[in-house]
C-alpha cells in the first residue's frame, strides 16, 4: 500500500505529466486495496520533469525523466515489493523531505527551503494537507497571542528583506502602513512575476498557495487591512486555478472571512488578474491596473503606506515574501534570522536557467556564491561548455561575468557587481552568448514595455536600442559605447519609477565587463560567440549533408546550390544571412563560423 | 450560478458601480468573443458610464487585449531570456515560415495566430511555446513544425467531416 505522486506544476505538465497522470491512474484502479494517487506541485528538479514520488510508509522514492511506459513499470515494481526501480530513480527522502540518497541527491543537498518548505510534498489543491505539515498554526498564533505590534516586531527582528527585488525590510515597511488611520487599508500580493528567466513566484503559488495566503492574512493582521488583492499575472492559469481553489478552503475552515478564528478579526481578498504589462510590477502602477485604469507609476510621496490603492494606506509585498513570514511567525525570528549573512537574513529561491546543466528551482541560504548556484546545484554548463556569466535581476538587472563566481548572492555583494538581486531569476550563459545580443534583447524588452510616461524612458531607450542593433549587425561606431554609457546614464536619472532607472543596467553591465565584445563588433565586425547573424559565415558540414535539397528549396536567394544526395555547398556572395538554412536542416549540418 | 461567475453577459448584468472592474470585463468580453469587438466596448461603456476612449486607451495599453479575432489556435512562443539564449529565434524563424506569416498575424484560414510572449515561466525547459492552453517544452524548429502539422491534420479532419 503506498501513495503515488505526480508532480503537476506548469513545468511537469509541459514535460508530458498529464499522460503520466492517466497512465498511473490507470494502473492504480485495476488493483484491489487502497494505493492512492495524488498530484503535487515542483519539487523544482525541473530538468527532471516529469516526476513521481512513491511514498511508502517511510520512504519516499523520487522519480525523474518518468514516461508513461515507465511510471507503468515503477508502480509494478512498488506494488510487487520489487524495492525501488533504479533505472528512474533520482532521489530518496526522509518523510520530513530531508535527502537521504540517490544520484540527483547534490541538487537537493546544499539547499534550505523556506519557502519551498511544502513545494512537491503536499498536494496543493488540498487545504488539509497544508494543514497537517503544521498550516495555519502561525495564522492562530499570530492572531490569539499577539498583538498586531508584537507581529511587526517578530517579522523585524527576523531580518526579512523584501524579495520582490528591492530588499526593503518587510517589517519596517508593514510599521508605516500601520502607523497610519484610515477608514479602510489593503494589503496587496504583487504575483505579477514578470521578469523573463524568473519563475518562482508561479512555482510557490501552484506549489503551496496558502502558504502566500497564510503570510498575507498575517500581514493584514499587523497593518489593519482589512481587504487584499493577488495580482496576479494572466499567464499563469494554473497558478490563479490554485489560488482560487485555496481561497474557497480557506474561506470555508474559518481563514478568511468575518471573526477569523473567534479573534474578532475580519479579513477577506480576492484574486486581480493581469492583462500583461511588465511595467505592473511596478507598485503604484500595480496599484493603477487593480483600479482599471492604464497601469502607469506614479510620482511618490504620498509614498503607498499612506496613500495606495483607492488612496487609501497599502501594503505590498512580493509572493516569496509573504510565503516567509508564516514560517518566521511559527518558528520565530530567531530561528529565521540563523540563516543568512549579517544584513541579509533567510534564504533566496533562484530559479536557474540558461546553458546550466539542471536547472531549476534552488533555495539557499543568503550569501551563497554565485559558483555553488551554477556548478554545486546547477551541475555545470550544458555540453561542457565554458561558463561565461550570470544574467541576474532579468531585464533591470546585469550580467556578472565568470570572474566574478565566488560574490555572495546577498543584498549587499550583488548591487556592487552592478546587477540587481531582482526576484531570484538566474540566467546562465556559456561562451556561444553573445553579450552585445543579451543586451539588445533586454532593451528591445524594456523599450517596448516602457509605459512612456517618462520622455528618457520612453526615447531613450529607443535611441540606445538603435545603437545596439547597428552593432549587432556590424554597422558599430566607435562613439557608440561612450554614447551608450552617456545616454544610460540620464536614463537612470531622469526616470520616475524603476523600471526607466534600471532599463540600462544591462547595456551598462556588459560594457563594464564585455567592453572587448563590442570593440571586435564595432571595429572588426566580428562576434566573438558566433551569435550575431550577420556577422558570421554559414557553411555546410560535408560529414553531416545528406543532400535532401531542403535548405536550397529554402533560401530566397539561390545561394544554395548542390545535386540531390550530394553535399551541398554556400555561396556566400550571395548569401544574406537569413538563417532558414539551419532552421530547415533536419541533420544539424548547417553551422556559423 | 457559480460557473457564469466570469461570462461576459453575467458580468454586465450584475455590475453594480463597484470600482476597478473595467479590467476584469474587458478579460470576459474576449473570453467570449476571441477579441475584443466594437460592440462590446460600446455595451462596457453603457453599462458602467466610461468613455469609450478611456476603454479603448486601457484595451491598447495592455498586450493580452485584441481588436481583431484571433485564430482557433493561439501560439504563443516564448521570448524570455532562457528561451532567447536556447534558441528561440530560430524557432520563430522555423514557425512563421512552416504558417508563412510573421508574428501578430494569423493564417488565411484562421487557424494559427502567432505571437510572442516575454516569458511562460518554463525556463528550465527552454525553449517553450503555448499552443492554447497546452505548453510544450525543450523543442527544436523540427519538432515545432511537426506539431503545428499535427494540428493542421486534426483541424483537416474535423472540417472535412463536418462537411
Amino acid at each position: 500500500m503506498c501513495k503515488v505522486i505526480v508532480g503537476m506544476g506548469t513545468c511537469g505538465l509541459s514535460a508530458g505529466a498529464q499522460a503520466v497522470y492517466d497512465e498511473l491512474a490507470k494502473a492504480i484502479d485495476g488493483v484491489e486495496g487502497s494505493d492512492q494517487l495524488s498530484i503535487t506541485g515542483c519539487i523544482g528538479m525541473c530538468y527532471s520533469e516529469p516526476m513521481v514520488e512513491i511514498r511508502d510508509g517511510e520512504h519516499r522514492y523520487i522519480y525523474g525523466d518518468v514516461t508513461p511506459e515507465t511510471a507503468k513499470k515503477i508502480y509494478e515494481h512498488h506494488s510487487n515489493n520489487d524495492g525501488s526501480y533504479a533505472d528512474n530513480l533520482i532521489a530518496e527522502l526522509a518523510p520530513d523531505g530531508a535527502v537521504k540518497s540517490g544520484r540527483e541527491s547534490d541538487y537537493l543537498m546544499p539547499q534550505k527551503r523556506i519557502v519551498l518548505r511544502n513545494c512537491g510534498t503536499i498536494d496543493p489543491e488540498s487545504i488539509d494537507e497544508y494543514i497537517a505539515r503544521g498550516g495555519y498554526e502561525a495564522l492562530k498564533k499570530a492572531l490569539t497571542e499577539m498583538t498586531p505590534d508584537g507581529i511587526i516586531e517578530e517579522v523585524k527582528e527576523s531580518g526579512l528583506r523584501g524579495r520582490g527585488g528591492a530588499g526593503f525590510p518587510t517589517g519596517l515597511k508593514w510599521s508605516f502602513a500601520a502607523r497610519n488611520d484610515a477608514d479602510r487599508k489593503y494589503i496587496v500580493c504583487n504575483a505579477d512575476e514578470g521578469d523573463p528567466g524568473a519563475f518562482m513566484d508561479r512555482s510557490v503559488l501552484e506549489g503551496d498557495p496558502h502558504s502566500v495566503l497564510e503570510g498575507m492574512i498575517i500581514g493584514a493582521r499587523a497593518i489593519g487591512a482589512n481587504f487584499g488583492y493577488i495580482y496576479c499575472r494572466a499567464e499563469y492559469p494554473l497558478a490563479i486555478k490554485r489560488l482560487e481553489i485555496a481561497l474557497d478552503a480557506a474561506r470555508e475552515k474559518g481563514f478568511l472571512g468575518e471573526n477569523i478564528l473567534g479573534s474578532g478579526f475580519n479579513f477577506d481578498m480576492k484574486i486581480k488578474q493581469g492583462a500583461g504589462a511588465f511595467v505592473c510590477g511596478e507598485e503604484t502602477a500595480l496599484f493603477a491596473s487593480i483600479e482599471g485604469q492604464r497601469g502607469m507609476p506614479r510620482i511618490r510621496p504620498p509614498f503607498p503606506a499612506e496613500k495606495g490603492l483607492w488612496e487609501k494606506p497599502t501594503n505590498n509585498n512580493n509572493v516569496e515574501t509573504f510565503a516567509n513570514v508564516s514560517w518566521i511567525i511559527s518558528n520565530g525570528a530567531s530561528e529565521y534570522a540563523k540563516y543568512g549573512t549579517e544584513k541579509s537574513k533567510g534564504t533566496k529561491v533562484f530559479a536557474l536557467a540558461g546553458k546550466v546543466r539542471r536547472g531549476g528551482l534552488a533555495e539557499v541560504p543568503m550569501g551563497t556564491p554565485i559558483k555553488d548556484l551554477v556548478f554545486k546545484i546547477g551541475g555545470g554548463i550544458k555540453n561542457d561548455r565554458k561558463f561565461k556569466a550570470v544574467q541576474m535581476g532579468g531585464p533591470s538587472g546585469g550580467c556578472i561575468s565568470a570572474e566574478l563566481a565566488n560574490t555572495p548572492v546577498d543584498f549587499e555583494n550583488i548591487p556592487k557587481t552592478g546587477a540587481i538581486m531582482g526576484s531570484g531569476g538566474m540566467v546562465v550563459m556559456d561562451e556561444t552568448t553573445c553579450m552585445v545580443d543579451i543586451a539588445r534583447f533586454f532593451l528591445e524588452f524594456t523599450q517596448s514595455e516602457s509605459c512612456g510616461k517618462c520622455t528618457f524612458c520612453r526615447i531613450g531607450t529607443l535611441r540606445m536600442l538603435e545603437m545596439l542593433e547597428r552593432i549587432t549587425k556590424g554597422e558599430g561606431r566607435d562613439s557608440d559605447i561612450p554614447k551608450l554609457q552617456e545616454l544610460g546614464k540620464s536614463i537612470k536619472e531622469a526616470s520616475l519609477c524603476g523600471l526607466g532607472q534600471s532599463a540600462p543596467n544591462p547595456v551598462l553591465t556588459t560594457i563594464k565587463y564585455y567592453e572587448n565584445e563590442y570593440r571586435a563588433h564595432i571595429s572588426d565586425h566580428k562576434c566573438p560567440a558566433k551569435s550575431c547573424d550577420m556577422l558570421v559565415t554559414f557553411n555546410i558540414d560535408p560529414e553531416k549533408c545528406v543532400g535532401c535539397t531542403l535548405c536550397a528549396k529554402q533560401c530566397p536567394v539561390d545561394a544554395i546550390s548542390g545535386e540531390p544526395k550530394k553535399v551541398h555547398v554556400i555561396d556566400h556572395d550571395l548569401c544574406v544571412k537569413c538563417g532558414k538554412c539551419i532552421s530547415s536542416c533536419n541533420f544539424g549540418a548547417v553551422y556559423k563560423d | 450560478m457559480d460557473k457564469n461567475k466570469g461570462d461576459f453577459n453575467f458580468r454586465l448584468w450584475r455590475y453594480d458601480g463597484a470600482p476597478g472592474e473595467l479590467i476584469p470585463l474587458l478579460q470576459s468580453a474576449q473570453e467570449h468573443f476571441g477579441y475584443i469587438p466594437r460592440r462590446a466596448i460600446k455595451h462596457i461603456s453603457d453599462t458602467t458610464g466610461i468613455p469609450e476612449s478611456t476603454i479603448y486607451g486601457v484595451i491598447t495599453f495592455y498586450s493580452q487585449f485584441r481588436l481583431r479575432p484571433m485564430g482557433r489556435y493561439v501560439i504563443r512562443i516564448c521570448a524570455g531570456t532562457a528561451c532567447h539564449v536556447s534558441g528561440a529565434k530560430q524557432l520563430i524563424d522555423a514557425i512563421q515560415d512552416e504558417l508563412g506569416i510573421e508574428v501578430g498575424d494569423t493564417t488565411e484560414d484562421g487557424v494559427f495566430t502567432l505571437f510572442t510572449v516575454a516569458c511562460l515561466g518554463c525556463c528550465s525547459l527552454a525553449p517553450v511555446m503555448m499552443i492554447n492552453d497546452e505548453t510544450h517544452g525543450r523543442l527544436t524548429p523540427a519538432a515545432a513544425r511537426r506539431l503545428l502539422r499535427d494540428v493542421r491534420r486534426k483541424e483537416g479532419a474535423q472540417t472535412s467531416k463536418a462537411k
